[in-house]
């Protein structure tokens, strides 16, 4: 596995020395033709949306006090989901890069399956393990802890399905920035817990950094889980997807401005993260 | 033992395509089975497809109806769509090729027909009215209406902006009793599912919900249901293109046959 076939979303570094290294760029002007097709695909579609806001009424829609909420209640839990999925995702990601053990490979699938699970199956999932009558929520009831309805139940369903974001774009930069560094911090006498510290993390750093992007933006856009699982309540489980699913029944205005928040603060997420690596990769980077 | 790079990237292709929001449209179509002789009867008039947009919660009625239709008229096909009422409206109004339109609400009919998307009149066929589900056992013992305002009961109810909630909202005034819900939902399905799942003590839902349930939720009626009587109109989509056939399917389900069904499955009349 050569640097030049890293995809972009892991592998910063790489591509960028291999790009100052020879300054190839090789692309035959038939496939710009397509990108540009493709990007088209993307774009056309939000175009559509922006020509559709009812620009005289914008402002007034999107700070209505439900709108707001709704905002304030996505940020909150896709932030402290974000952190969860770094809680989770770092080790399961050095796990499954570094370590080597039976079952691996059978870890990696179940780990990436909320990737392509529907949403709705995976809130269905977790109704059955949180929930009331679930696996775990029999027990959780018992100990006081009611997750069914409240904001955790939110937390949960969008770590759920962000997690393996972060898990994929670790497991990728660990891959690429490989082992040479820290096995030299190992025969210098370094433990594992301070080679992890001091070597391993700071090389992936712009790799946790978009993971954790990732991450955020999934949870910001997570829908059909949350519906299923923590139900829609202002300001404690309607985040604003599910305001602009239920704004959609009587007012597709407000529904159309609010997508367009959404669309807003998802570009500016991603936009932030694919900036920060770049000017982290100009720093001297491990791989060759 | 390493995953590839390449095979990585398709996942988080992947996701991105399944995490989109979805919309619930079902599509399906009744297959006309085969008439065993008995069904070969009466109105024949025309051959073709005639494609019905029904409110979700006629599924299970329509597609009995429409096999029924296909059964009494060899040669026709009936295409059924279920969705949300107001969704149904929405795809009409952007050019989707309906026939039929088959509305859970006065309102959503009202905004074809006032857009002049509707040949003629609506027709209303069909009334529902409300009705507490609880799980089976009825942990919270719930007997009336009253009782879903009890502290600490987790009531789950349809949002406002929907059909079942506007009604939901019209008993809370006519019977004085201020609901805490701790969620509400944008469809009736996912009110019933979250007491199906035993999540909420009780939810409101239509009359015919609980009876298509079957025995995992257990019906509670109340007297002040009449308070929020939700009608069904069904009328010929204006640019149908099989305007025949679509009046031959309204007729079978305002029809003796279609009332039938519909009152098998706990539909009123209007």
């Amino acid at each position: 596995m050569t640097p030049v076939s890293a995809p972009r979303s892991t592998a910063w570094t790489a591509r960028t020395i291999n790009r100052r290294d020879t300054g190839y760029t090789g692309v035959p002007p038939w496939v710009f033709v397509l990108a540009g097709a493709g990007a088209l695909f993307v774009l056309l579609p939000l175009a559509a949306m922006v020509a559709k806001v009812n620009w005289g009424q914008f402002v007034p829609l999107i700070t209505s006090e439900s709108s707001l909420t709704a905002l304030g209640l996505s940020l909150r839990t896709s932030a402290a989901s974000t952190l969860l999925c770094i809680a989770l995702g770092v080790p399961l990601a050095l796990v499954l890069a570094r370590a080597s053990f039976p079952g691996q490979r059978l870890l990696r699938a179940f780990v990436l399956l909320p990737l392509v699970l529907p949403p709705v199956v995976g809130g269905i999932a977790l109704l059955y393990t949180f929930g009331r009558q679930g696996l775990l929520g029999r027990s959780l009831d018992f100990a006081g802890i009611q997750i069914a309805f409240s904001t955790t139940a939110v937390v949960l369903a969008q770590t759920f399905v962000a997690l393996p974001f972060l898990v994929v774009s670790l497991e990728g930069a660990l891959r690429t920035a490989g082992t040479k560094y820290e096995a030299v911090a190992a025969t210098l006498g370094a433990r594992p817990t301070t080679v992890l510290r001091r070597v391993s993390i700071p090389l992936v750093l712009p790799g946790l950094a978009s993971g954790a992007v990732l991450s955020f933006a999934r949870c910001l856009g997570e829908f059909g889980a949350t519906l299923t699982f923590a139900g829609s309540l202002q300001g404690v489980t309607r985040t604003l997807p599910l305001e602009i699913y239920l704004q959609r029944e009587t007012d597709a205005d407000a529904a159309v401005a609010l997508s367009l928040v959404l669309v807003a603060v998802a570009v500016a997420v991603v936009g932030l993260s694919y900036r920060r690596p770049r000017a982290l990769a100009a720093e001297p980077a491990p791989t060759a | 033992m390493s995953i590839s790079r390449e095979r990585i990237s398709a996942l988080l292709a992947a996701g991105f395509l399944a995490a989109g929001l979805s919309g619930c449209a079902t599509s399906t179509t009744a297959n006309g089975n085969t008439p065993n002789g008995a069904a070969r009867r009466g109105s024949s008039t025309a051959a073709g497809t005639v494609t019905v947009f029904a409110a979700a919660s006629l599924k299970a009625t329509f597609t009995k109806i429409a096999s029924e239709f296909e059964a009494a008229n060899p040669g026709t096909k009936v295409t059924l769509n279920f969705a949300g009422s107001s969704d149904l409206a929405t795809q009409i109004s952007q050019g989707a090729p309906a026939d039929v339109f088959a509305a859970a609400d006065t309102k959503n009919m009202a905004k074809l027909s006032d857009a002049n998307l509707i040949d003629g009149t609506a027709r209303n066929f069909a009334t529902n009215v409300l009705e507490i589900a609880v799980p089976p056992a009825n942990p919270a013992s719930i007997r009336s209406f009253a009782d879903l305002a009890k502290p600490g009961l987790k009531v789950v109810v349809c949002a406002p902006q929907v059909p079942c909630g506007s009604a939901t909202e019209k008993v809370e005034q006519a019977t004085g009793t201020t609901l805490k819900p701790v969620s509400e939902e944008s469809s009736v399905t996912d009110v019933l599912g979250k007491v199906t799942s035993g999540e909420a003590d009780a939810g409101l839902v239509y009359v015919t919900d609980v009876r298509n349930a079957g025995g995992k939720v257990k019906g509670i009626t109340f007297s002040e249901s009449d308070q929020a009587v939700n009608t069904y109109p069904i009328a010929t989509v204006g640019s149908s293109r099989n305007k025949e056939l679509a009046k031959a399917f309204i007729a079978m389900v305002t029809g003796s046959e279609g009332r039938k069904v519909l009152s098998d499955a706990g539909f009123g009349t209007p």
